[in-house]
């Protein structure tokens, strides 16, 4: 998804360049440790099915 | 602070250009609330703290802080968090989620460094000042920064979008833990219980983890939608295309049902938080079950652990639906559902049904989660996008009033129950009929909102404030 702005004139910003690639990137930035937080509960949830 | 650093945190540096991918807005927002998600991870602290001046968690020293004073550190931090949320919602409305989030890194991680002196110096007054006091107002400037930012991204997702970063906050919680104990493993050699030095490199690693978001975070231009983006022409009462303003909103009942709504599915989620470890300890104990059949300590761990995931999931999961369901209907199951199956823990704990016990708890918990993660959306519908973020901080004081409340009637209740010779399900039945009955009383708050009067409408096109474009 791609949306764009109507803006009729760009805003005074930085230029976002914004690829598919930036957007894994910044997932995998939360992504990851978000992923070692569930696989740490994980194991420790496994505690109880033993 | 220079001028061209200040300039920099501006709403207006911070608007996307043509071609900005909304997807790269979730990620920001989860950074922050990945990061001061912590918040519910702070009982990993309880026991080293509790025997800085011993050394030894099973046998505390005299002068060793007690669990009801290291309890009170996130307590403070709880009703900051509502009490900033609060106070500071129209300025980060004014001022822009830069700006916002970079306060949030600063008084959280600020306020680890504070606490790490108070644990150094075994000082507790410093302790409630940097983690509770200053870290709290990073809670509640955080945990609302990109609420409004999100909505304005995602009017065709709203649930979907305010569900992606509250549920960061569910997961902060499963990365602050293991991050802490093994931070304390490693420094355990070099200081009491290795408890300031992980103060200081959380606090370090928040703050840097926090600027992700600070310097990633973009809000869209004032006429910018989505891509064949429609909003719906049928008419629904509940979804408003006119703005109220946060002074506005407080006037209204809707925003006081809402805050009732919260305030009653959160103390009845504490009640379940509160008593997951002992009451599955104690209902499905040795002598309940069988020799050497009962949960044991290391089992009660992982289901908390496992009512963790689902609190997070259903932040994700429920809040996602609410963009089909309707956020009324959404609370609807939360409280119908919800109360029939709180209803039912005490039986299943009497009957020795374990499986069904644990499944039961987590549908709970996962629409505890679903009720915090769909408020956002649920005020936008009511209030418009204006000031929601403003609206969405006043209405956290209910969590923090419930964060006070809810502890209090789960120790009186159980303690209560217990002082009469009960023990197992029986002990918690009280709690669980009680929370029940909130359940009741949320119910009713959500299914008599109605659509809010126009005379608390602003008059005329509402305008992002100055500084903006």
């Amino acid at each position: 998804m791609n949306p764009q702005s109507n803006s009729p004139t760009p805003p005074a910003t930085t230029a976002d360049t914004s690829s598919g690639g930036s957007v894994v990137l910044a997932w995998l930035v939360v992504g990851l440790p978000l992923a070692w937080g569930v696989s740490q509960t994980f194991i420790k949830a496994l505690a109880l099915f033993k | 602070m220079t001028d061209n650093s200040s300039s920099l945190l501006d709403r207006s540096r911070t608007v996307a250009g043509p071609g900005y991918n909304r997807w790269l807005v979730p990620p920001a927002a989860l950074a922050i609330h990945l990061a001061i998600g912590q918040a519910y991870a702070f009982s990993v602290f309880n026991k080293p703290l509790g025997a800085l001046i011993s050394g030894d968690v099973d046998k505390p020293a005299s002068d060793d802080w007690t669990p009801l004073q290291i309890g009170v550190t996130f307590s403070i931090a709880i009703v900051l968090l509502g009490l900033s949320a609060a106070v500071f919602g129209k300025w980060l409305e004014r001022v822009g989620p830069r700006k916002a989030m970079l306060a949030a890194s600063l008084c959280f991680g600020g306020g680890f460094l504070i606490g790490a002196l108070g644990v150094h110096l075994h000082n507790l007054w410093l302790l409630y000042f940097g983690y509770g006091f200053v870290g709290g107002i990073g809670l509640g400037i955080g945990y609302i920064s990109p609420v409004s930012t999100l909505i304005k991204w995602f009017p065709d997702r709203k649930g979907v979008a305010t569900g992606m970063a509250i549920m960061g906050f569910g997961g902060g919680a499963m990365i602050g833990s293991p991050l802490a104990n093994n931070l304390m493993n490693h420094f355990k050699a070099s200081a009491p219980m290795g408890v300031a030095p992980t103060f200081i490199v959380m606090g370090l690693i928040y703050l840097v983890f926090m600027q992700f978001g600070v310097w990633t975070i973009r809000v869209p231009a004032d006429d910018w939608k989505p891509a064949g983006y429609v909003p719906s022409t049928e008419h629904n009462d509940l979804i408003t295309t006119a703005n109220v303003s946060a002074d506005n909103a407080i006037k209204t009942p809707q925003f006081w049902l809402l805050w009732v709504v919260l305030l009653c599915n959160v103390t009845a989620g504490i009640g379940v938080l509160e008593t997951a470890s002992p009451l599955i300890q104690e209902t499905f104990s040795d002598s309940a079950m069988g020799p050497g059949k009962g949960v044991t300590a290391a089992a009660a761990a992982g289901f908390v652990g496992l009512l963790s995931l689902f609190n997070l999931l259903g932040r994700f999961f429920w809040s996602s639906a609410s963009d089909k369901l309707g956020r009324k209907v959404a609370y609807a199951i939360y409280f119908g559902l919800g109360m029939v199956l709180y209803a039912l823990i005490p039986t299943l704990g009497h009957n020795l049904q374990l499986t069904l016990f644990v499944a039961v708890a987590c549908v709970i918990i996962s629409m505890y989660g679903g009720g915090f993660a769909t408020a956002p959306a649920y005020l936008s519908d009511l209030f418009g996008k204006y000031q929601v973020g403003a609206i969405h901080g006043r209405l956290l004081t209910a969590w923090s009033t419930a964060g006070v409340l809810g502890p209090l009637i789960v120790h009186y209740l159980s303690n209560s129950r217990k002082a009469q010779g009960l023990s197992g399900a029986a002990a918690y039945q009280t709690v669980f009929y009680t929370m029940a009955g909130l359940l009741v009383v949320g119910f009713i708050a959500n299914i008599v909102v109605t659509a809010v009067n126009e005379r608390y409408y602003e008059k005329g096109p509402v305008t992002i404030e100055p500084g903006a474009h």
